[in-house]
This record gives C-alpha cells, structure tokens and sequence, in this order.
C-alpha cells in the first residue's frame, strides 16, 4: 500500500474542542520556571540593592503573600474543575470585617471561637456559590459575579448597622497577635499558610476525590461517563474556596488591625493573577497547589522588589497585568510547542 | 465438549427507533466468552446503535438483554461497565491531562491501608498489565501525547483492569497505520485466550478475515446473518451488506456532460492524502468512494479552501487557482456540503431562512442592511423546490427531521450559486423517503449544469448517481471507473484496498 | 427552540414591567421622580457604562468577554489630561485618547484572534495591564483644568432640554449598533459566530477578522466614555472608572444576553441600563448607600439566570409526574 516508501496516515482525530491542553510533565517545568524566575529576580534586584537579600526581607514577601496565597489554593480547587470563583474579594473582606467586630464586642470571648466564626462564615458563603452554580446549573463566571456584589453590599450592610471601622484598639491583643506571633522563629501566618497549601496539596495529590477533581476539569463528559459525581464535586470546590476565605478573612483582620468595609475590594484579580502565573490551566484539568503558591510568591517578589528599588508603585498593576498576558502567550506557545514535537517524533517512529 | 458454551451476551428482537428512523429491528444476537466476533454492514445499517445499546447510553425500545445469562436492564453506561462491558469508541474517552496510569484507575484508585491513592501500585499494576499486552508504553505517560492508537490501547488496558468479560471495539482501525492495526491485532488475539468475548465492529473486510471468528451482517437494521468466518467469503459478504434493489433509489436521470470545469493535478497534503488526481465536467456527477478515514472529506477541504494542500494543482475552468478560504472558494464558485450538519453544516439556533441565507448576507442586504423580505423569498424559492417540510421559513431548523435540514443545507449552498457542488455524505442519517428525494434533487442539479463531487460511503448510492467513480484508499486513489465499468464488488475492493 | 425564542420575548416584557415598578416606586417615593432634573440625574450617572455596554453585548453575543473597558477609559482619560496639561490642543487630546482606546482594543483583539488566547484571561491581564499604564503615566496626579466647553460635554444638557450630552451620543450609538446587530450582515455573522463557530467559518464568515474589529471597538468606545467621564467630572485621574468592567457585564446579562454567546438583544440590555439607572434613582430616595445598592444588582443579575433555569427544572419535573400519572391510569 506504500509506494513512495512514506506511510500515509488516515485522517486523524479531530482537534480538541477548546484550549490545548499541557502534559502532566510540563507542569513540573512551570513549577521549575517559576523557581528560575524567582532566582532571576532575587539575583537582578539583589546585585542592586542587596538589603533585598535579607533574611528579614524574604520574611516580608512570604507575610506579604500569606494571605493571598490561601486564597489562591481555594480558588485553584475551583478552577481545576473548570469554573472560577470571582466572589473571593468579598467573601475575604465579610468574614474579616465580622470576625473583627465579633472580637470588638465580645472581647473576653475565645479566640478559637472567633475564629471559627469566621471561617464558618466562609463555608456557608461558599456553600451558597457552590449550591447556584452546581444545583441551580449557573455558569460560575455569571454566579460568582454576581455574589461578589451581594457579599460586598452585605459587609456594607452590616457595617452601616454596627460600625464603620474596627481598630486595632478594639480588639484583643490575643487576636492580633495571630498575626505576629512566632513559632520558631517563623511568624504564624506564614506557617498557617503553609500547613493549609501542604494539607489541600496533599489532598488533591493522595485522595480519590482530589484526583477525581482533576478528571472533571479534564473531561467533564468522561468523567460523567465513569459515574463521577459532578455536581457534588463542584458544590465541594465551591464550599472549599468560601472556607479558605473565611480562614484569610480572619487572618487579615488580625494583620492589618484596622478593618472596614472596602477590605479586599479587587483581591480576586491578585488571585487569579497567582494561579494563572502558577500555571494552573484556566479551563481546568490540571495545575498544582504549589504552582498557585509559587505563582503568588513570584507577583509578592515583584512587589517588593519594585519597593526596594524605589521604582514607583504605580507600576505594579501594570506588571500583573504583563505577568498574567505573558503566562497565557507562553503557556500557549509551550503547548503547541510539545503537540508539534510529540506529532513529529510519532511519525518518525 | 459436553455442554454448548452460554454465550456472555445474548440480544433477542431488538428494536430501536429515533424520531422517523428505525435504527434497529428485530435484532438477535449472541456473544460466547473467547470469541472474536465482527459486526459488519453499512454506515446507517445500525452497528453503532447496537454497540451504543449494550454500552448503556441507549435503551432499547423492545426485545431482551442478557449478560452471563441473566436478563438486564441497561440504564446507564456505569451499570454496562459494572456487568463487564467495555466499549473503545473511536474517539477515545480520556482525561489529557493525566497519565495512562490515572485514565486507567480513574474513580477506582488503589489505596493504601491509610486511605492515600497508592501512587507506586497503580503505576505497577498498570505496567503489568501493559507489560502482559506486550505493550510499549509507561504507565507515567501523559495521555495528551498519544497517537488514537495508543489512546485505545489504554482504554483497552482499563477495560482490562475493570475485569471486562465483553469489549466492544467500534471501528477501532479507521484511524490506525497498518503497523499500529497488527499491534492491535496482537492484543486482541491475547484477550481472545483470556476468555474475553471481543465484538469487532468493522466496515473493513480484510481485517474481518484476518481477526474475526464469526461475523454477524447488519443491513438496514436488520440482522442479514451470522456465520464462521471460515465458512463464508468476501463476494457473499458483500452481497449481503448492500443487497438491496438499487430501485429503491431515484435512478439517474440523463444529463448532458459538458466541458472540464474542475481538474484537480497531484494534489498532496503529507499524512493525509497523496497524488490525487481527477476531472471534473459540468453536469457529471462524480462520486468519491471509499472507507471512513480513506481521505475523501480531507480532499474536499483543501478544495473548499479550509486546509491547505501542499503541492499540486486545482484548474477552474481552464485557470489555475489557489483557494485561501471559504470565501475564495465561493468566490470562484465552488460549494461545499459539510458531513456533520449540526457541527458545520447548520446554525441550530437560527431559522431556516437565516441558515440559507448566511453565505450570501450580501445578496439579500441593500446598503449594508438586511432585507428580510429577500431573505424570505429566497428561503421559500428553495423551500419550495427541494420540498421542505416545516411550519415556514421563519421555523428554528433544530425543529426540522434529519432529511428536511439537510435539504436547508442544501439550499444555502445553492443559492451561492457554485459551478461546482461538492456533496459530503448527503444523506447520512436520513431515512428512505427522504434519501430518495435528495438524490432526486441531485440528479436535477446535474441536469442544469451543476458540476458535482459525490462523497460517499454508502455503495448503492455511488453506483446509483455516479457518472465516474474514483475509490481512496488510505489516501491514494485506488479505483477508478465509469458508469459501467463500476460494480459494488469492484469498488469495494479498491476501498478496502483489496489487489484482484 | 421556538420555547427559546419566546422565553427571550417574555425576558424583555419581564424588564419592561420591572423598569415600569421601579418608576411607580420611584414616582410613589417622590414628586420629583418623574421630573427632568431627575431624569438628567439617572441617566448622566449611568451613561459611560451604558456606552461601554453596547460594544460589550456584541463581544458577548460573538462568544467572547473583554474586561478590560474599564481600565481602557481610565487609560484614555489620564492620556487626555496628560496632553491638556501640557498644553495640546483639545481636539488633539481627544483624538489620542480615541487612538489609545482603538490600539489596546487592538491588542486585545490580537491575542485572541491570532493566537486563540481565552478572551477571559487575556483581558483580565490587559485590565491590570491598562490601569497600571494609566498609573504610570499619571501617577496619583489628576488633571482637573479643563475648560467649560468641554465639561460642559460631561455634565451639560442640550438647550431647551434635560438631556445630556452624553445621553444624545448614547442614543445616536444605540441606533448604530441596534443597526448593526439586529439588521445588518455583521450582526447575522456575530450570532451566527456565537452559536457554531465551525458552521459560521464554514459559511464563509472571517471569523478573525470579524472578533479582531469588535475588541477595537470596544477599545475605542470605552475610550471615548473616558473623554465623556473625564468631561463629567473636570477630572482626569487613574483610578476613573475602576471596577466599572462589572457593572458593564451584569447590565448586558441582566439584559438576557447568553454569557456563552449566541444570544440576546439590545432592547434588553438597553431596559436594563434603564432599569439599573431607575434602580439606584429609586434606591437613593430610600437613602441606601451606593455600596449596598450593589446588592440588588447582584441578586438580579444571579436570579436572571437562576430564574429561568429553575422554571425550567420545575417544568420538566411536572412533565414527568404527568407522563408518569398518565401511564399509570393506562396500564
């Protein structure tokens, strides 16, 4: 059937509907660019203002991201699966601004207490977005739009009955110091952080649910097939991200003390800046808990680099939004880039 | 032998109908464990509807289901999975994202005794079980980068692993290099000593008698007969898939043959097709025959101008062009009837005059702006002479039956007003009276001088219409013959790539 | 589906009657309401989004989102104060304005034509990207000496009427677009885009092209209400406009477009520019701040697409229980 020697191929399958997609292996890449960027930026910003090398300095980036970076590992159990929770902001700021006015009025009450409080306050705001989107068959983009008003009026609302601000002299010093408190030498928020991004990583590394997450994201119609339970899995995302909210909710108010009803206003862009620079594909399917970290420490580095080197601050929103466009072009460039290399070499075979 | 073995899968008087279609009638069939067993017959004589009904996704709507013996009930793909039956479609159903091994234990990861996803055993039980197939891939790959050949192989190592006692392979080769179909072969000679009863579903008859025990016949969905494949050949096979009277069909009518109007020189695009050649006249008909997979629609798309040939030739009229996109292509009077009408063929959501009407916005619009009343009279002209049925040219086409909306798409393509008319699977999932009528309208088109390129898989159909029939083969032109000189025979043997 | 069609019809007759009980509420609430000055009042506060609006249910419709207007006005609005200050020509302020509005449209347009980027990420990168360039060219400055000619454009009425300035340009875009989309071939080729892209390529449609022109424009609109809010206001500064990209996108959802594309009309979305406007009017006399009003935009946006779904899986439930009912008394 071959004259000329070269096997002609049959028509072959039809191209993937939607974005291409990224092996399992070129995440590992990303991760390991992400880490070379890292250096890159510590070793050009170092050589000109070496007080960037600090050990004190690397403490202020990581505290700077702490926060955020729970965030981001609630909203990458989202986007795995193939939606986006764009309510994060406000559901930060509610439970912040609650926690600390809990704390204000009930000053002798039990810090575990409070701080139950509002993460429980997370959960059941996350558990409203997960029952719109997954039950009431809302598309997340419209439903988490949505709630991100109605939670924002909401701490309005609740600011307007109670109090405009919440100081630092309102609350107990016990709550505060959450934030300052350190654990062998390392500030608390940075190891509750921690913990959090180990145990969800964890979780979607060594449990059946975690991995049935990513075949949701991957290919929603098999995954139906194998009798996976979406809607399930997708309210449980949803519930997730509100209660990790809840957690950085409590912890921004113990951080940043002062506390009113505008807190976290645009913290979902910083968010989704994180986890698209950390690799997590935005149609779902795949990325790691620990590129959505790397992807918040890198846009933190940024950050303090351009205050160490007294380049205005003014240029940072201007980086993100570089950083996000380039992550997108380069991700796009690499997958077409291994499709084209994968194809050539079979046909070689 | 004592006892007569119990087969694994017993089917008795299927029926399956969707909409004004009877898929399926009357259907009885027995699978027996360690059997490889092929289902042969037409596109449209119902092997898919079959296949879809014992994998759960279809219920049929008459007639017994047994497996290992006990009658069941098959509501859902889970619950055909769970009795031990795994289908491999042609389009593979994986997760891209992930490694063979997960694609394999998806939803039934191995746990360790603290509960955690047993990464190192998964990996190792499912290069065994790659091992044991004498297959070369590692269980670590990321299944985005496979061939449609190795992506089969793991679904085939999942049906495995499920402790599959039946596994349906839906035309499992189209897509595959001959190389890559022995590599199958192998595999499925293995799962045959394993026990594993294996339904072949297959249009290609030489692989038929290279793998197959017995093979069951389907025609128009029926069941024609089933018998050892040693025990039957290629000629009676055939005339049981298309015995039917060629009457049923419109014959065609006399059309006068003009003057060259296509001709297509060495055209090549590398792994897809190579050296093809042909002419074309006006108000000849000329039909592309050949297998699923043998290149036929690619060669219209470079023609159409959506894909780009890379070498050769394609002369319009005595000129030569190089067509950049759709539009050239209408540009210069060439018109192209898509094979899947819902994903290319039609706008669902659009009425049947805004279908029609879409390549041509330019006709029914006065300085820039639509002219509805043009719209509609265009949409009925047609509406009318290819006899529509609907509530009007304003009805949504998603409401419209197989044969109507595939009469909207032939409208819209008409009333670009091409030279040439390239008809990609036209009749496919219509049901009798309105195949008839299509060809009908076919034959008309020939008659007024219309030049036309007949791509299709199903035989009378082509030997019907046909003027001149070119057959391709894996991309090569295999076959070529006129009106008299075709048989269904002779053309089945140049599509399967048969040497007399 | 003919149930889709009218299911769309009965969406705007549904915002016809809520913009008619949000009046009456109004009118209930106070004598004004139904005044000229309260009319000015309403529409001027909503014209920049209800410009940005136009060009967005189009993207929308096309199957694509851009959320980067908002920071496109800011940016066109710190360019224009920029070259004022420096003592340019106003004519040629503006003119650059429009000009950076159509180039980062273009950009965009880029990005997910060319190289078939999600229109999702990409402009929420180029929303970042625009407002840290309006930053960065203004820093936490603002041009506020602009002359009453051109002030007079932000928050004057025509002679003789009520009506802004801004309200006429509004109303002679709406008649454009309305044009366009509903008339026109363009607009045939954008639902068509919307709902198959593969059938409308297949018909001959430049789908690139196409989508490459609609994120331009919404470039050079968004950049025109910068010129419109920074008019309003005398005041060019980074931080105009910011957050607006949302309240864009709720008004053309709430207006019955499909966020997937496809779908939806500008009478929709004009009702629910109005009934937004008559919402936060309405609002105001109930001396609700403007943050909590936020609320009932985010239920009416949340309930328009939850309302529908939820009848639907009602109505299905009760075909079923009938079909059941009905089977049994046969058998």
């Amino acid at each position: 059937m071959t004259t000329t020697g070269q096997e002609v191929e049959p028509a072959k399958q039809r191209s993937r509907v939607g974005q291409a997609r990224l092996p399992g292996q070129v995440s590992r890449v990303r991760e390991l660019g992400l880490l070379i960027v890292l250096l890159f930026i510590v070793l050009i910003v170092g050589i000109q203002a070496p007080r960037f090398l600090s050990i004190d300095n690397f403490e202020q980036i990581l505290l700077s991201v702490a926060i955020l970076a729970i965030v981001a590992v609630g909203e990458t159990l989202v986007v795995l699966t193939r939606n986006v929770d764009l309510s994060v902001g406000s559901m930060v700021g509610i439970t912040a601004f609650v926690t600390a006015y809990f704390f204000k009025q009930l000053p002798g009450i039990n810090l575990l207490l409070g701080i139950l409080l509002g993460c429980a306050l997370g959960l059941v705001l996350g558990m409203v977005n997960g029952l719109i989107v997954s039950f009431g068959r809302v598309p997340a983009i419209v439903a988490t739009l949505g709630t991100l008003y109605v939670y924002r009026a909401l701490v309005f609302i609740v600011a307007a009955n109670t109090t405009t601000q919440v100081n630092a002299s309102d609350v107990p010093a016990g709550y505060l110091a959450l934030a300052t408190t350190q654990i062998f030498g390392i500030p608390a928020l940075i190891l509750i952080a921690a913990v959090v991004a180990v145990i969800v990583g964890y979780f979607l590394h060594a449990s059946q649910s975690g991995r049935q997450l990513y075949a949701v994201g991957s290919n929603p119609d098999a995954a139906n097939m194998i009798g996976i339970r979406r809607d399930r899995l997708v309210f449980a995302v949803f519930a997730a991200s509100g209660l990790l909210c809840g957690l950085a909710g409590v912890l921004w108010g113990a951080r940043f003390a002062t506390v009113d009803a505008t807190d976290a206003t645009g913290l979902e862009l910083q968010v989704i800046a994180a986890v698209v620079v950390g690799g997590v594909n935005i149609f779902g399917g795949s990325g790691t808990i620990l590129g959505a970290v790397l992807g918040a420490i890198v846009l933190g580095t940024l950050q303090n680099a351009l205050n160490i080197l007294n380049i205005s601050q003014f240029w940072l929103q201007a980086l993100y939004g570089a950083a996000i466009i380039v992550a997108v072009v380069l991700d796009a460039f690499i997958t077409r880039w291994v499709q084209r290399t994968l194809l050539s070499r079979r046909k070689k075979a | 032998m004592t006892n007569p073995p119990e087969p694994i899968v017993e089917l008795r008087g299927i029926a399956k109908h969707f909409g004004g279609v009877q898929a399926l009638q009357g259907v009885d069939f027995r699978l027996f464990p360690g059997e490889v067993h092929a289902l042969v017959g037409e596109n449209g004589a119902g092997k898919s509807t079959l296949v879809k009904i014992l994998a759960g996704i279809y219920r049929s709507d008459a007639g017994v289901v047994k497996v290992g013996g006990k009658v069941v009930e098959l509501r859902s793909p889970t619950q055909a999975q769970a009795l031990g039956i795994a289908v491999v479609y042609q389009e593979p159903m994986l997760f891209p994202d992930l490694d063979v091994a997960e694609n394999v234990f998806m939803g039934r990861h191995p746990r360790d005794r603290f509960g955690r996803v047993d990464w190192k055993r998964m990996h190792r039980e499912v290069d065994q079980l790659l091992t044991s197939l004498d297959v070369s891939l590692s269980s670590h790959t990321p299944v985005q980068g496979l061939s449609v050949a190795e992506q089969q192989l793991v679904e085939i190592a999942k049906a495995l692993s499920l402790q599959a006692r039946v596994l349906v392979l839906d035309e499992p080769t189209a897509a595959l290099s001959s190389h890559e179909v022995e590599e199958l072969f192998a595999i499925v000679k293995q799962l045959r000593e394993r026990g594993v009863a294996v339904l072949f579903v297959s249009h290609r008859l030489d692989e038929v008698f290279k793998i197959a025990d017995r093979l069951t016949v389907l025609r128009d969905g029926t069941h024609i007969i089933t018998a050892p494949v040693s025990k039957i050949n290629t000629e009676e096979i055939i005339k049981h898939m298309v015995g039917r009277e060629l009457s049923n069909l419109f014959p065609k009518g006399e059309a006068e043959i003009g003057e060259v109007v296509l001709e297509v020189r060495h055209l090549t695009r590398p792994g897809v097709f190579a050296d093809v050649s042909f002419q074309l006249r006006r108000g000849e008909i000329l039909g592309f025959a050949g297998l699923v997979g043998a290149g036929r629609t690619e060669v219209a798309r470079v023609l159409f101008g959506i894909d780009r040939a890379e070498s050769g030739e394609i002369w319009l009229n005595g000129k030569k062009v190089h067509i950049r996109s759709p539009q050239h292509a209408m540009d210069n009077g060439i018109a192209y009837v898509p094979e899947d009408r819902h994903q290319q063929g039609l706008v669902m959501n659009f009425s049947i005059a805004a279908n029609v009407t879409l390549p041509i916005l330019q006709q029914v619009s006065r300085l820039g702006l639509l002219d509805p009343r043009r719209e509609q009279k265009i949409a009925g002209e047609y509406s009318s002479q290819l006899h529509i049925r609907s509530e009007g040219v304003e009805q949504l086409v998603n409401a419209l039956s197989g044969g109507n909306q595939q009469k909207v798409v032939l409208s819209k393509w008409l009333a670009t007003n091409p030279s040439v008319l390239i008809l990609d699977e036209p009749t496919r999932g219509i049901d009798v009276g309105a195949k008839a009528e299509v060809h009908h309208i076919i034959s008309d088109l020939a008659a007024r001088g219309l030049a036309i390129i007949l791509i299709s898989s199903e035989l009378p159909e082509v030997l019907a219409m046909a003027d001149q029939v070119i057959v391709l083969h894996e991309g090569r032109v295999t076959g070529t013959f006129t009106r008299s000189e075709a048989t269904q025979e002779r053309v089945m043997f140049a599509a399967t790539g048969q040497e007399r | 589906m003919k149930r889709h069609k009218s299911l769309l019809i009965s969406w705007e007759a549904l915002l016809v009657l809520l913009l008619l009980i949000g009046v009456v509420i109004g009118s209930v609430l106070s004598p004004y309401f139904l005044s000229g000055f309260n009319f000015y009042a309403l529409t001027s506060n909503i014209m920049e989004i209800a410009i940005m609006a136009l060009p967005m249910t189009l993207i929308i419709i096309a199957g694509e989102i851009d959320l980067s207007v908002a920071s496109v006005l800011g940016l066109a609005s710190v360019v224009l104060g920029l070259l004022w200050e420096s003592g340019h020509p106003m004519w040629l302020a503006i003119g650059v304005a429009l000009l950076v509005g159509l180039v980062a449209g273009g950009l965009n347009g880029l990005l997910v034509t060319k190289l078939a980027l999600p229109s999702l990420v990409i402009t929420i990168g180029a929303l970042a990207l625009y407002r840290g360039l309006a930053y960065v060219v203004l820093g936490d400055q603002a041009v506020s000496d602009f002359p009453s000619s051109f002030t007079n454009l932000g928050f004057g009425t025509i002679p003789g009427t009520e009506i802004p300035w801004s309200g006429l340009i509004f109303a002679i875009l709406v008649v454009i677009f309305v044009a366009v989309l509903h008339f026109s071939r363009l607009g045939r080729q954008l639902y068509a885009m919307g709902n198959n892209k593969e059938a409308a390529r297949f018909s001959g449609v430049n789908v690139s092209r196409v989508k490459l022109m609609l994120f331009m424009l919404s470039g050079v609109i968004a950049a025109l209400a910068g010129v419109i809010f920074t008019a309003r206001f005398s005041s060019a500064r980074p931080d105009n406009a910011l957050g607006f990209e949302l309240a864009v996108v709720t008004v053309v959802l709430l207006g019955g477009v499909n966020i997937f594309g496809g779908r939806g009309s500008l009478l929709g979305v004009v009702l629910a520019i109005f009934i937004v406007a008559v919402l936060q009017d309405v609002l105001n006399l109930l001396n609700i701040s403007g943050d909590i009003q936020s609320l009932a935009i985010g239920l009416l946006l949340v309930l328009s697409v939850l309302g529908p779904n939820l009848a639907r899986r009602i109505q299905v439930v009760i075909t079923h229980r009938r079909l059941a009912a009905g089977s049994s008394m046969q058998s």
